[in-house]
Formats: C-alpha cells, structure tokens, sequence
C-alpha cells in the first residue's frame, strides 16, 4: 500500500504584488500513512497553510513532488477533504443543503443528496438545525456544518488548517473529541495544522515540526498515547507531559528565530 | 453549545426554545417595551404627517397672501395641484385619460429596468469572472460612464423611433451602468475561501459560478436595484422628451408648454407615486433573496 500523503522535495514559491520572490516552503519532505493522524506545528508564517494547499491541489508546487494515494497531484482529487480555518460554509445556503453540497456537485440527485445530508448533520449533533442559516449558529456549530460538509464525500485524506482555533477552549475540547470519534469511524488520514502543541499531540499519531519560513520539516514525533482518547483527560498524563516538553524543546528555537524576524522587520 | 458535557458528544442538540417565561416581571417588561415601540411608530407617522403640513401649508398660504413673493402662476399651488389631479383622475387629461399615461410610463421604466439589469448583471458577472475580458474593456466602460448618458436619448429617438424601443433604450442605459458596476464588483469581492472550499467539494466551473459566484454577487446587485429602478424612471421621462405622445413624462411637458405650474407639480406626484411603490415590491423582493443574511445591527430589541 503507498503511503496516504508524500511530499518529496517539495518547495513553493510565490511572487509577491512588488514583483519579489518569497519562498514559503523550501525543500519539505513528509510521509503520511493511510489511516494515519498527522499534526503540523510551526511558528506563524512558516507555510503551514501553503503545506495543505499543494496537498489538496488548489495551488501547483514550484519544485518537487507531491503524490496522494500513490497519484501525483495535478488538481483537485475527489478524495480530499478540507476544513478552512475560518468559516467557509456557504452563508446563502442553509444547514441542510451546505452539507448536501458534496454529493450534488458529484453529480447526485438533490434528494439523494439531502437524504445523505440528513444523516451526516445528525451525526455531527445538528439534527434539528436543517433549516438554519449560518448566521443563526453558533461558531462552534458552524464548524459541525463544515466537518459534515466535508465529511459527507467520505474523504479519504482529510486536511484541516487549524480548524478550532476561532472557538473557545470549552467548545474546542469537544470539537476535538467528536472530531477523533468522526476519524475513528473513517479511518481518514488525517492532517492537522494547528500552531497549538498541545493539541497537536493529543490529536495525533505523528507531529511534524516545520522550521521558521521558508517552511521545512525539523523532526517528526511519534505520539505513542494509546487510543480511544479524551483530549481533556490525555493532557495530565505523565506521558503527554514529556513528549510535550521533547517537542517544545524543538518548536521553541523556531518560534523565537520567526518572532525576531518580526520585530526585525516591524523596526526596518 | 459550549455548556456540554464532553460525555454527550454525539447527543442530539435540540433547538434553544429560550428559557421559559417564568416571571411576571418579564412578561411586564416586554409589555412595556412593545408599547413604548408602537408609541416611537406613531410619533413617526405623525411628524411625517406634519412635516407635510407644514411645507404645504406655508406653500399655499404664502401663494395665497403674498402672491407678489411667490406667484402661483409660476411656483404651483397646493390646492392647484389637487384640483389638477382631481381633474385627471376624475375627467381626463390633455393626453387622454391617465391611466393610460402612467400604463405607458410604467412599461417604458419596467420594461428599461428589466432589460437594463439583465445586460448588467450578465456582463458584470463575465467580466467579474473573465480577466482578459475586463482588462480589455474596462476602459471603454469607464468612458461610457463618464458621460452624461441621457443625450443618447436623442440618439435613440432617432435612430429607434418615437415609440416605446426608445424609451426602453435610454432607460435601460442608465440602469446598466449602475447595476453593472455592482455585479462585476460584487463578483470581484467574493471570498476567497468560499471559492476554494467549493472547488474542494467537487464543483465545476459552472456551478462555482451558480452556486457560489452569484449568490454572493446577488447582495451587490439587489443593493443597486434600489437606484437603478429611479433611474429607469429617469430615462422613461426622459425618452418621452425626445418625442412621444402619451406618457407622464409627455404630460408634465405639455403642462410645461401650457405654463401649468400645477401640472408639472401634479405629473412630479404621480412619478413620485410611482417611485415609491417600485422601492416597496424591491424591498420584498430583496428580502426574500438575501433572507439568509443576518438582520441589521440594531433591529434586535433590547428590554
């Protein structure tokens, strides 16, 4: 079996409104296995995001090579999923049929579509809120839209860039853990950009350090913490601790090399 | 939501029904506040209605009293006015009876306005979505905008002739600008984010543009449906100028020619009328397509 996620030599670059080259990721490698749960933790602006697009083939990668489920990438593959950072469920669309969108757009019948919907919704714990629009949601149940909207295709590598940092910490512990229930029963693979260590390891299986920009990975943690898990309750384990203080030793050196180079640049 | 338990993760979340309404002093409070709102609404309808006292009755009297400062003969009278109408309505007009004025207005603003924000809409929305294309023609767009559009009625009534295609014409061009600029904008300012979470899910380019791109155009567009429905008004009146036989228009100029100060006022009314009653069917239109935006800020009652 090939692996889920392989990026191999991978370096993006972009050019910015002033005609300068900015370089996001330079030459990043990274394996993710089928089924597998991969966290990404890296300072701000170190091409975390950028990662998730080349993956999901919604912008090409200048150098290198980014194969999903042994195909290199050449656009948009029906077996991906993506859950954006901030609200992208559709606000002219109500509960019901943001989540039929997948289904219709693969060429299913609206019935068909809502029918699929329906159940997708009552699994994410909406059931009732069909007709809503997304304004009358609360953030965190916008999220739930996103992830059945997203869910519902049955995706078989699931991207999401920090996904649960608008909420708040009690709403986030239970997104978090409905979100393991979800994956458990999908067994996706997972990557999940997060700038939170912490839930970065209760999350995954694996976490990959990316280095201050232009973006490379650093180390890569296995995240040996045995499953089913309550991300609550993982975090005073004695385990957690340790792992978390290995990782931070590593992540730390970048967070300081990217917050000088802003203060640097914020004086120049 | 964030009240949950972790353990009732997957529980069905009911619908807030609000906590009950247990006391009295609630229901009180509400009570007065529902009162104290009526009570806002009828001071506005009555300051309105005296707002229009006032500017008529200063109007009429001044004309009556003090005709050597504001001769009625130049400046119209209240009262003239609604002799006028009354006349109109209950007789006819110079034109023939007045509904059949305010029919061909109508017609000629209607049908201006549909064809004028079907075009806009339609190559707001390419070029919105089209780089080449805009870039090309930006720029005649933009000279085209600039200037005064209503002289092409001239051109129409040559070139269309004295019936209703001219009319149509000139009204439709002044509403094409506005409600292409609001398309092509409204395509421009569309997320980003929502584009991509779309093509993620799987839609072509067609239904990026049905489901996505229009939609979030569609608040842009109806925004400038408000204007360009007075401006349709504008090119109908206008068109009617040029040369026509029936029409408000033709009649406020026949008024015109007669040195009936009452009758312009008089034809004034009617386009007003005529105006006001458009804003009310765009209104509900407007809130039956954009019903999934959250209300205005400050509509919500506070007790």
């Amino acid at each position: 079996m090939p692996p889920a996620i392989e990026l191999h030599g991978v370096t993006k670059r972009f050019l910015t409104p002033s005609g300068a080259v900015f370089t996001a990721l330079r030459d990043l490698d990274m394996v993710v296995q089928p089924g597998e749960f991969c966290a990404v933790v890296g300072p701000t602006g170190c091409g975390k995001s950028t990662t998730l697009a080349l993956i999901s083939g919604l912008e090409p990668a200048s150098e290198g090579q980014v194969t999903v489920l042994g195909e290199p990438v050449t656009g948009i593959a029906k077996e991906i999923g993506y859950v954006f950072q901030s609200d992208a469920v559709f606000p002219w669309k109500t509960v019901l049929d943001n989540v039929a969108a997948g289904p219709r757009y693969h060429g299913e019948t609206s019935r068909q579509a809502r029918e699929k919907a329906r159940e997708w919704i009552a699994r994410v714990g909406l059931a009732g809120f069909e007709d809503r629009y997304p304004y009358q949601l609360s953030g965190g149940m916008r999220k739930r839209v996103a992830l059945a909207q997203s869910l519902i295709n049955e995706p078989k590598i699931l991207l999401m860039d920090e996904p649960f940092s608008a909420l708040d910490v009690q709403t986030r512990a239970l997104m978090e853990n409905e979100l393991l229930a979800l994956w458990a029963a999908s067994r996706a693979s997972v990557v999940f950009v997060t700038h939170d260590l912490e839930e970065a390891i209760a999350l995954a299986d694996r976490v990959f350090v990316i280095s201050a920009g232009p973006g490379t990975v650093k180390a890569n943690y296995p995240v040996p913490l045995p499953r089913p898990r309550n991300v609550t309750e993982i975090r005073m384990q004695p385990q957690f601790t340790q792992i978390y203080s290995e990782i931070w030793n590593d992540l730390k050196d970048e967070v300081l090399v990217s917050y000088e180079r802003q203060k640097r640049s914020g004086a120049a | 939501m964030s009240g949950r338990s972790a353990a009732a993760r997957l529980d069905v979340v009911t619908p807030e029904t609000g906590a009950p309404q247990a006391a009295a002093p609630i229901t009180d409070l509400s009570a007065r506040r529902i009162r104290a709102r009526r009570r806002y609404q009828f001071n506005v309808y009555a300051l309105r209605l005296l707002t229009a006292a006032i500017v008529l009755g200063a109007w009429e009297l001044s004309t009556r009293y003090a005709p050597t400062v504001i001769d009625p003969f130049f400046w119209g009278q209240p009262s003239g006015i609604w002799h006028q109408l009354v006349v109109w309505v209950t007789d006819e007009t110079a034109l023939g009876p007045l509904w059949r004025q305010v029919l061909v207005t109508m017609e000629e603003t209607v049908g201006g306005f549909i064809v004028g924000t079907i075009s806009g809409v339609v190559i707001g929305v390419l070029m919105g979505r089209n780089r080449l294309l805009s870039d090309v023609f930006s720029i005649y767009i933009k000279a085209a905008n600039a200037i005064p559009r209503v002289v092409l009625g001239a051109l129409f009534a040559i070139s269309l002739g004295l019936d209703i295609r001219s009319k149509i014409a000139t009204a439709a061009v002044l509403v094409f600008f506005v409600v292409f600029f609001n398309a092509f904008q409204g395509v421009r300012e569309v997320e980003r984010n929502l584009i991509a979470n779309a093509r993620i899910l799987g839609a072509d380019n067609r239904k990026l543009t049905t489901e996505v791109i229009i939609p979030s155009a569609l608040s842009w567009i109806i925004a400038s449906l408000h204007i360009s429905f007075g401006l349709a008004l504008v090119g109908a009146v206008v068109g009617e100028l040029f040369g026509a036989t029936e029409g408000v228009g033709e009649l406020i100029y026949s008024a015109e020619h007669n040195f009936n100060a009452n009758g312009v006022f008089a034809g004034m009314l009617l386009l007003a009328a005529m105006a006001l009653i458009a804003e009310a069917i765009i209104t509900a239109l407007e809130n039956r397509l954009i019903k999934w935006r959250p209300p205005a800020v400050g509509s919500e009652v506070q007790i």
